[in-house]
């Protein structure tokens, strides 16, 4: 699927995504920006597919989903995590991006690792070291938003089902 | 079954149910949703869900804060369009540039209640617990939905009870009492959890003491945090409050995760070090340090009571001659009783730099923004690298008092020693 990026643990969204970039950021601006003061190298060296893997709160801070939808601009659709900040997980689902918890994969997948998630099997594989990792299933309801793509393809389709019905 | 703690009350009840346990699931009916400049991004994600009007105009609240007044023309065209989009609307509580910051004008113009159920597109909405509201941050996205079907998923968090014993000696605030807590557990120390404070400290507290530690409960994950709404809690809401209300207490037999107990009779001056919020140390071990920047102000130390500590020590004193200090009071409401009080002009005479109500430099917007290898002494929330400005900026984070004294002599300075 990608190539992982790995971080610390307490990965905050100042370093995510600075303030200093927040008034009204397009796609575009918010994706030549991601992780600008955490790693000033990561977008460039990005691709579509790839994940981010960190260990404990990642997330932690501000209520900015730019944090989570720079990375999605970027093709990042997993983040791997020993655990998140609270608004971070649900800003993820919301923005069709997984928030995976796996204390299992944050510890054993190294930077570089070339990893795959299915969402369905509930299993992240990594075949650069020949191993898999469990992450914490989704509740039905979440794994609808995550499916949908985030929050608003998911009202979206639920409000054609109301009016066609 | 066991008793229930202020959340699950809380959440049952705008679930439409008795009880609910720790670790259920409810969609829950909201009963305020704030949202800031950032209602610009929730505008444009609502209007993507294709819902014609909002649920309930009265029940939506934006203040303008983050960026106000607009520091440019792109933040101008942005406060713009959600002037017009609330006024389509029918959002009547809309507090344009100066009223404040949300989390001060909130409860200061009445909205905030006991027992609410309160969403905010802010980290901060913590702070509404010092009422008695259960009261959490959300992304811009979901409160998009919530602007759309007035309700929004919970999970019911297990709570912690944190009693405070003691009492706080000259020029030690509530925030060395909540930055010590947070150094004591952590960032995450208090993940996906209510923290539910009590004890014998709490009644001398004034209600922008209390403010404070819910503010920063955040800091150490809280989901939301609550004070009890005693006699004092009662008396400011019956001055502010718009309407009746009923607080909700936890039952005597109520289940909780933790129980902690702090006692403050022993308890310094703190700060939390740079680049994080849980990096604590008693002032005296930093201090020294040359300050570039003192800034004084927030939701979380911007009220009269914090501007007045800081000019107690800043009375007929002039700052260092190499330290911009910046004041920024909380609300206008703020900002006039300062005024009224004398403080603004002591701090005038002082040379500190008093700044429109508002969020000020907090997340490096405006107003004052830190250069390369810049350091501030801030009574602010979050001190992650680069948060208030250039990524090899430092800031540390203390009381008033610790900010004031450091703006005197130029270096981080045990207030006590002012």
């Amino acid at each position: 699927m990608g190539r992982a990026f790995r971080y610390g643990d307490n990965v905050n969204t100042d370093v995510l995504y600075p303030g200093r970039h927040l008034a009204n950021p397009t796609p575009e601006y918010q994706k030549a920006h991601a992780l600008e003061d955490l790693d000033g190298t990561f977008v460039q060296r990005v691709q579509a597919g790839d994940v981010v893997v960190a260990g404990r709160n990642f997330g932690c801070g501000s209520s900015r989903e730019q944090a989570v939808t720079c990375l999605k601009y970027n093709g990042v659709n997993a983040v791997i995590a020993a655990s998140f900040a609270r608004i971070y997980f649900r800003n993820c689902i919301n923005n069709g991006v997984a928030p995976l918890v796996s204390p299992e994969g944050s510890a054993a997948i190294q930077d570089g690792d070339d990893v795959a998630v299915d969402l369905a099997s509930g299993r992240i594989t990594n075949r650069t070291r020949g191993e898999s990792y469990p992450f914490e299933p989704f509740p039905a309801f979440l794994l609808e938003i995550l499916n949908a793509g985030g929050l608003i393809p998911h009202l979206r389709a639920q409000a054609a089902q109301t009016v066609t019905v | 079954m066991a008793g229930q703690t202020i959340s699950q009350k809380i959440l049952a009840r705008n679930s439409g149910q008795s009880t609910v346990r720790a670790g259920e699931i409810v969609q829950a009916r909201i009963d305020l949703a704030m949202s800031h400049d950032n209602a610009l991004l929730v505008s444009k994600r609502f209007k993507e869900i294709g819902a014609p009007r909002v649920w309930d105009p009265e029940r939506i609240v934006v203040p303008f804060d983050h960026r106000s007044p607009a520091p440019t023309i792109e933040v101008a065209d942005g406060h713009r369009q959600v002037r017009l989009f609330l006024k389509d609307q029918g959002v009547r509580n809309f507090y344009d540039v100066g009223f404040g910051i949300c989390h001060q004008v909130l409860p200061e113009q009445g909205h905030v209640k006991p027992g609410m159920l309160i969403v905010g597109t802010d980290s901060h909405t913590t702070t509404y617990g010092a009422f008695g509201a259960f009261a959490t941050g959300i992304g811009a996205t979901e409160m998009a939905g919530v602007w759309a079907t007035g309700r929004l998923w919970f999970r019911v968090p297990e709570t912690i009870r944190m009693t405070l014993t003691g009492r706080l000696k000259p020029r030690v605030v509530t925030k060395d009492l909540i930055l010590h807590i947070i150094g004591s557990r952590g960032l995450e120390g208090c993940d996906y959890q209510t923290v539910e404070f009590g004890g014998d400290l709490i009644p001398t507290l004034s209600a922008d003491s209390r403010m404070t530690v819910a503010n920063l409960s955040m800091e150490m994950g809280a989901k939301n945090a609550f004070l009890p709404v005693d006699a004092a809690a009662r008396a400011w809401l019956e001055r502010h409050a718009d309407g009746p209300f009923e607080p909700v207490v936890p039952d005597e037999d109520a289940s909780y995760s933790q129980a902690l107990e702090y006692n403050v009779n022993d308890l310094e001056p703190q700060l939390a070090c740079p680049h994080s919020v849980d990096n604590v140390h008693p002032v005296h071990e930093v201090a020294g340090k040359k300050v570039d920047q003192v800034f004084i102000g927030t939701c979380t130390n911007g009220r009269l009571e914090d501007l007045e500590q800081a000019a107690d020590i800043l009375r007929g004193e002039t700052i260092h001659r190499e330290v911009r200090a910046l004041i920024v009071p909380a609300s206008r409401q703020v900002f006039l009783e300062a005024l009224q009080a004398g403080v603004v002009q002591t701090l005038t005479e002082a040379g500190c730099t008093v700044e429109s109500p508002g969020c000020g430099p907090c997340l490096g917007a405006h107003q004052g923004v830190l250069g390369p290898k810049e350091v501030a002494v801030s009574t602010t929330n979050r001190n992650f690298r680069g948060r208030m400005g250039h990524v090899e900026s430092e800031v540390y984070l203390g009381s008033p008092a610790t900010a004031a004294a450091s703006a005197l002599y130029g270096v981080i300075t045990d207030p006590r020693e002012a």
